[in-house]
């Protein structure tokens, strides 16, 4: 983090900075998706700016997720630069054709002639009370496929930096914000920047147990980590930022370094990008590595609502405790 | 727009029975949806509710049009719609809070609410995500001849669903007995429908030779009129319907949807509230037809009321699920 980093902003505040300085700087960058002119989106991260760019700029949908999607793909080859918004990541499922068969195959397909550099930004994350059908994290299916770029911040200072290289990449970008994280509070800086993709961050320092942890994840896993100083395990905590591109030399060094790993997601366990992460740790430390690379995504099942239920459903600092304690072999 | 004709009938006993029942179930409606406000304010509810208030007309001016075993679907604002099929108080809320007692467990919550012993195939969060199943539903009637209906609940907002309009265009080439109830109270979230919806509403139906119409759905007798005329038309194997309520939510689109004047005036809500609300309205008939009087449908509205106070109640005593419930009913 650099010095100047003073100011503080809310995530909801780095993400609404980002899209309007870009907005200003490039007349092309345009919004849509429902409720996001007026109301801002339901959790108020837009608020202010259609006020500012006015109602061509920032473009209230009717709930036609497939539609507007497919007009991104559409408009982004032809001159704009959308930023399509999903209000739910639950409700990706409507866009699948568009961002999976279109969006991310239009380059390769045409013989790299044409060109989607559009973004669209959605929201994953449990533990709101919300129920099967508004609490998925599905980043896994769209890092599948080849011709996307999938972005995943854990703090302000990211969120801001990643969604400015994303609008400006050439690419479909998709960007997950964690809906538990807009209020979460962290240092921005006031001057500009931008952050690459595909190059992790180290988070937390530490010698006897590397945790790779995405989105509020890394929230939860730094927490983890207090308490794992307090036994006397030193874990350094790592945030890939991007799961695709994925900054896999990183994540080996710091596995070669700890000797030990385990990778925290919310999305499903099964078939997921922990899956994905500890398969790149083995192959890349499995020399260095005293114990199999632990994971820890959401159980698998559809989120249920009754809160005693939910909160069982995905890592907490505690289970992620617990769990790098047993590997690194600490009673 | 319908109006009832058989006024000769409407003093029999039945017809008393009925708008008497009728009556009660809207008062019902919304005096549940009253305590869900209060369950929320009071921070025992966990997540956010949508609310049916002002709507009560449309859920049981149709469902009253139903036998028992006909199908409905839901949608997010869906407690009135589950109340008029006939779902009891005391485990909706016990569903509203997570607890064991609920509908589902406690694994749906206030979005999705089923309930098979009263042919709610379930409440949906999906805008538009229903209309698959009530079609389905329709085609499993068809097939099985079993000469159920189903009614597909949804609002102005999932017009904008493709899906919506694949699935009428099989159900009119199919001769399937749905009939799909647009709720259109004027906004999605915190945008008037004006703005999200082109062309006429009725010609979507009409352009698959889907038999369309328009009720007004504050109006709990027209609603009902129109919709036992669909029903039967379904049943006989006439084909689906495509019906039109105009209504109007009286709160915001959920609980914590406080302040509205952005997106809908102060003065907009409240004239619907005194002059076009479905409760007042049939009051009103009743008395003026001599049907009830006052003090009886006063009577009724302290007994509902009671009987929501007892349901609250039991909800919150009633236990969460087990945690060990988390992983039983992925599969079946
Ligand atoms: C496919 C989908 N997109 C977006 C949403 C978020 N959302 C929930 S309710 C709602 C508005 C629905 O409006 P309408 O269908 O008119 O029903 P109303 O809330 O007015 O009863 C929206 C956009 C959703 N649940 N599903």
């Amino acid at each position: 983090m650099p010095e100047a980093a003073q100011r503080e902003l809310t995530f909801a505040q780095a993400v609404r900075e980002a899209l309007a300085e870009e907005m200003r700087r490039d007349s092309r960058v345009c919004i849509f998706g429902e409720d996001v002119a007026e109301a801002g989106t339901p959790f108020k991260v837009l608020a202010g700016l259609v006020e500012e760019f006015g109602a061509e700029r920032v473009l209230d949908t009717p709930i036609s997720e497939a539609g507007f999607t497919g007009m991104g793909v559409g408009a982004a080859m032809t001159g704009l630069r959308p930023v399509v918004d999903i209000m739910f990541g639950d409700f990706l499922t409507l866009t699948m054709d568009q961002m999976v068969n279109q969006a991310a195959k239009v380059h390769y397909m045409s013989g790299g002639t044409w060109k989607v550099p559009m973004v669209l930004r959605t929201t994953l994350g449990a533990t709101r009370r919300s129920a099967a059908q508004h609490s998925q994290s599905l980043h896994a299916w769209l890092s599948h496929v080849p011709g996307l770029k999938v972005v995943m911040p854990s703090t302000p200072y990211d969120a801001k930096g990643l969604l400015k290289t994303a609008i400006r990449d050439e690419n479909p970008v998709v960007f997950f914000e964690d809906k538990m994280m807009f209020k979460l509070k962290g240092p921005v800086p006031v001057e500009e920047y931008t952050i690459p993709f595909g190059v992790a961050d180290i988070k937390r320092q530490g010698e006897d147990i590397t945790i790779v942890a995405t989105s509020s994840m890394v929230q939860v896993a730094l927490g983890a980590a207090e308490l794992l100083e307090k036994i006397g395990i030193s874990a350094e905590v790592i945030d890939p930022r991007t799961t695709w591109p994925l900054d896999e030399k990183t994540l080996i060094e710091s596995a070669k370094k700890t000797s030990r790993a385990m990778v925290v997601d919310e999305g499903y366990g099964r078939y997921g990008v922990t899956g994905e992460i500890a398969s790149v740790i083995a192959e890349g430390a499995f020399y260095n590595l005293e114990a199999p690379v632990k994971r820890m995504g959401a159980m698998h099942v559809p989120i249920p609502f009754s809160p005693p239920l939910e909160d069982v459903t995905v890592p907490t600092d505690q289970t992620i405790f617990e769990a790098a304690r047993a590997l690194c072999g600490k009673e | 727009m319908t109006t009832v004709t058989d006024k000769s009938n409407t003093k029999s006993n039945t017809q008393v029975e009925k708008w008497i029942r009728t009556y009660r179930r809207m008062v019902m409606i919304r005096l549940f949806e009253e305590q869900v406000n209060e369950l929320y304010t009071r921070a025992l509810m966990p997540g956010l509710a949508h609310l049916y208030v002002g709507e009560e007309a449309v859920a049981v001016g149709i469902c009253e049009a139903l036998n028992p075993t006909d199908y409905i679907t839901s949608t997010h604002r869906g407690h009135g719609h589950c109340l008029a099929k006939g779902a009891s108080p005391d485990r909706m809320f016990a569903e509203l809070l997570g607890k064991e007692a609920g509908y589902c467990r406690g694994k749906g919550g206030s979005m999705h609410i089923a309930d098979p012993a009263t042919g709610n195939l379930g409440a949906n969060a999906i805008v538009g995500g229903s209309t698959g199943i009530a079609t389905g539903a329709a085609l499993s009637s068809k097939r099985l001849r079993t000469g159920q209906v189903a009614v597909c609940f949804f609002g102005e907002g999932a017009l904008g669903q493709g899906v919506l309009y694949e699935v009428m265009n099989l159900a009119a080439l199919w001769k399937l007995p749905v009939i799909y109830v647009c709720e259109n109270n004027l906004y999605t979230e915190y945008t008037h429908y004006s703005e999200t919806t082109a062309g006429d509403i009725l010609a979507r139906g009409t352009a698959f030779g889907v038999q369309a119409e328009a009720v007004d759905g504050q109006d709990v007798r027209a609603v009902n009129a129109i919709a036992q005329k669909l029903v039967d038309r379904a049943r006989k194997g006439e084909g689906p319907a495509f019906l039109l309520c105009n209504t109007y939510r009286y709160t915001g689109h959920h609980v914590g949807d406080i302040n509205r004047e952005y997106y809908r005036s102060k003065q907009e809500e409240q004239e619907w509230k005194t002059k076009r609300d479905p409760i007042k309205n049939l009051a009103e008939w009743l008395i003026s037809e001599k049907l009830a009087d006052a003090a009886g449908l006063t009577a009724i509205e302290t007994e509902v009321r009671a009987e929501m106070k007892s349901a609250v109640e039991f909800a919150i005593a009633a236990p969460y699920p087990g945690v060990e419930e988390v992983e039983q009913d992925v599969y079946a």
